[in-house]
């Protein structure tokens, strides 16, 4: 029977959470098991319907899986345009606070909504759908695990559903980057485990000696996310029917924990699984080898190594003793190295092909990627010293270079990978429009240099009132002064947010019309037609 | 560059990579985190510390639940204008009964960690209605809500529970007597004698005004009121905790 066991599973599935509303203690419990058991039964009569009971064609075990890795690449654009329109919605608040809607939209909960949105439902998707393309291609096997995959694939869209509605009605643990309770997280291990399994088998069943390099980060991202999101998780929960659970640590240890998870989703989510995607893709963009392999063993070891080291740069001056403080600013500075060895080894891998920045806007967009990567590594060890985090931190500073990293290194990564590979899942020629890749590429960073420019002034401005004396000793600004002054920079992110969105959801058009087919009939880039009289000479 | 040339090992045995990459990333945690839990001096003993009543547990976990956190702060740190515009600089041992901690990464509005007895309960009730009402240049959402939603009584003790599961020192008392404790500290006109007794310095107040129901608003105001209270400053003594 087709689909039976994703059937069977499916409909256990929405049972027991039947039971979880029939028998819910609280009552944002009772309303998210219900949202649970609506979208189960959707998707388990959609297996229904979908099934036959005719022997199937057996599996082409020399053919690579493509099929969750388009439904990948579909949802990351998806997620993406999700997550940067709810960006757009808080920064609105922020600027006009009637905006706020109690009690589901109040900025408390749909920040959350914003940040997972982006960075584990964008982003997430991204990375399971290119660590699947990549790990085939370079290992030159079939994934392995079968069904497993739809299972990592559509387990990993529950997991999304559930922590972004959980949000919505109020259920959270509040740590940042972990906020879905303890049931959400239970779910969301069992996905991961499978990941590993489907990740690592395939590595197993490989016919090449090697394993390339793309896979180390890939690896290394999914056995360290495991590690960190299990212990960070460690909660008891209130009611095995309710949704409040309460962490296993508190005060300073919690802190220390919560921060040693946060700075590593920032590590091992979002920079080195985004390494490994650029040791593939750009390399297959501009036809050119990897710069250095040895560069390439070195700063993939200190960068696993050294990162996991820097989180307490998030609590400086707090409660948390001292030495681990300096550890953690030590540690962070040291990363420069290795951070940058990944920059130069990406950026030098397009020796003797730098032409292609003018004529590709995919390889605009990688470089663009690898350039902002730089910045963002170059002002994170800054903002870990001590005496500038004084000034820096609880302020928009740190937002700008949280949005320079994800949306400059992170969100253009992935835009590069998405273009690469619509057309090549899907078999078309080449994209839909290549003219609307470059559209994009400036629109994108026009919203990042408009994002990241008020909030650098808007976060030093506030830091520095903060701090203001006058004369006679007396503190110059009161609080609420310092919040009327950030009004102008936080409109100025509005448009910032816009530009970025409106780059997004030009990319959603462009993949799909290269899916339906089409090809824009347009002038190649790079080709300037002669309109006026004839056109330069070399000679010139 | 031998070492390099070994690498090969590693990059033909998907195995020993996945142990190797696993085994580099703990190096850090271990070193960072573990001392955190029997280093005597992370947490000094401080005078005062006790754990939430049940009336300020849920109001924490209102708090918590509308994501105060992610623009208040509880942490002040030991700079001059942060200890004059805000009071003495935080202490480990005040959050020692948070789980989770409270601490924020971001001052959108103000640091809360010792908000507590700073302005009436009716200006907070006020200020949760309609924020720009009282801080004109205030960007923070409304919770006028939170007035009308009756409090659920019977999370008190298995909330109590789940915390003294994690270390917060509740007794078989406190735990037994929680949605009792939780309507008495609402209620000005009950005998509050056995509450102030579980729990030393509880303010007892009708918090949001309304005296007919209690309500998610008594709970948070009653939080808010209480954070940063429980040390005594004027006889704390900064040098006791050194060792």
């Amino acid at each position: 029977m087709r689909y039976g066991l994703g059937i069977i599973l499916a409909g256990a599935l929405c049972y027991l959470t039947l039971m979880g509303a029939a028998f819910a203690v609280d009552e944002p419990f009772r309303q998210h098991m219900w949202i649970a058991v609506f979208v189960l039964a959707i998707f388990t009569i959609i297996l229904m319907r979908k099934t036959n009971f005719e022997p199937q064609a057996p599996v082409d075990e020399s053919a690579y899986m493509d099929e969750p890795i388009r439904y990948g690449v579909i949802a990351t654009v998806f997620w993406g345009v999700v997550g940067f329109l709810v960006g757009v919605f808080i920064a609105v608040q922020l600027a006009f606070p009637h905006l706020n809607f109690e009690p589901w939209l109040n900025f408390g909960r749909v920040r959350p909504l914003h940040t997972s949105a982006v960075i584990f439902a964008f982003g997430g998707n991204a990375l399971i759908a290119s660590s699947f393309y990549v790990v085939q291609r370079t290992c030159r096997a079939r994934l392995f695990g079968g069904d497993l995959v739809w299972f990592v694939f559509w387990g990993y869209q529950f997991f999304i559903i559930m922590a972004g509605t959980g949000y919505l009605l109020g259920i959270t643990q509040s740590r940042e980057y972990a906020e879905p309770e303890w049931y959400v997280d239970l779910w969301l291990t069992i996905v991961w485990v499978a990941y590993l399994v489907v990740f690592m088998g395939t590595l197993l069943r490989r016919r090449e000696p090697h394993i390339y390099v793309a896979n180390w980060f890939y690896l290394s991202f999914i056995v360290t996310i495991a590690m960190l999101h299990v212990i960070n998780n460690l909660a008891m929960p209130a009611s095995i029917v309710g949704s409040k659970s309460y962490s296993a640590f508190s005060g300073v240890q919690d802190a220390v924990t919560q921060w040693w998870y946060g700075h590593n989703a920032v590590a091992f989510f979002l920079t080195v699984p985004f390494l490994a995607m650029m040791y593939y893709f750009v390399p297959k963009q501009v036809d050119r080898p990897i710069y250095s392999y040895r560069l390439s063993i070195v700063h993939f070891w200190s960068i696993i190594f050294l990162y996991i080291w820097a989180g307490p740069h998030h609590l400086h001056y707090t409660a948390v003793p001292d030495w681990a403080q300096t550890l953690g600013m030590v540690f962070s500075i040291m990363l420069w190295m290795p951070s940058w060895g990944g920059m130069i080894n990406g950026l030098m891998t397009l020796s003797g092909a730098w032409d292609k920045i003018r004529t590709d806007p995919i390889v605009r967009l990688m470089v663009a990627a690898m350039a902002f990567y730089g910045m963002a590594t170059f002002e994170g060890p800054m903002l870990s010293i001590k005496s500038v985090n004084s000034l820096s931190h609880y302020t928009d500073w740190t937002i700008a270079h949280v949005h320079a990293g994800a949306l400059g290194w992170n969100g253009m990564i992935t835009f590069a990978a998405v273009y690469f590979l619509t057309p090549k899942l899907w078999g078309r020629e080449r994209l839909y429009s290549i003219r609307m890749v470059n559209w994009h590429f400036w629109l994108a960073t026009l919203g990042i240099v408009l994002y990241a420019s008020s909030m650098w002034v808007s976060g030093i401005m506030q830091g520095l009132m903060w701090r203001e004396y006058d004369e006679q000793g007396f503190l110059v600004y009161s609080f609420a002064e310092t919040v009327a002054a950030m009004h102008p920079y936080y409109v100025m992110r509005v448009s910032g947010g816009v530009f970025y969105l409106a780059g997004g959801l030009l990319m959603a058009w462009n993949v799909y019309q290269t899916i339906r087919g089409r090809i824009r009939k347009e002038t190649p880039m790079g080709m300037v037609l002669p309109t006026h009289g004839t056109a330069m000479q070399p000679a010139q | 560059m031998s070492i390099l040339m070994n690498h090969s090992k590693l990059e033909k045995s998907a195995t020993l990579l996945l142990i190797a990459s696993l085994a580099v990333v703990t190096v850090g945690g271990i070193v960072e985190i573990a001392p955190l839990f029997y280093l005597q001096n992370t947490i000094e003993k401080v005078e005062g510390m006790r754990p939430y009543t049940p009336l300020e547990l849920a109001g924490r976990d209102i708090y918590v639940r509308e994501g105060c956190y992610a623009c208040h702060s509880q942490m002040i740190r030991p700079f001059r204008d942060e200890v004059e515009r805000y009071g003495h600089y935080s202490l480990a041992a005040e959050s020692m009964y948070d789980h989770s901690f409270q601490w924020g990464s971001k001052r959108t509005g103000p640091d809360l960690a010792r908000v507590g007895q700073r302005y009436s309960n009716e200006w907070h009730v006020q200020h949760l209605i309609e924020p720009r009402s009282v801080v004109p240049e205030s960007v923070m959402p409304s919770y006028a809500f939170l007035k009308d939603k009756p409090l659920d009584v019977k999370l008190a003790s298995i909330n109590l529970t789940a915390n003294r599961r994690v270390g917060v020192p509740y007794t078989d008392e406190m735990v037994a007597n929680a949605a009792a404790d939780m309507k008495a500290q609402a209620n000005p006109d009950a005998d509050s004698k056995a509450l102030e007794a579980r729990y030393p310095k509880v303010k007892v107040g009708n918090y949001d005004g309304n005296k007919e129901a209690l309500t998610e608003m008594d709970a948070l105001v009653a939080y808010l009121q209480m954070l940063g209270t429980l040390v005594d400053f004027s006889t704390y003594d900064e040098t006791a905790g050194y060792r």
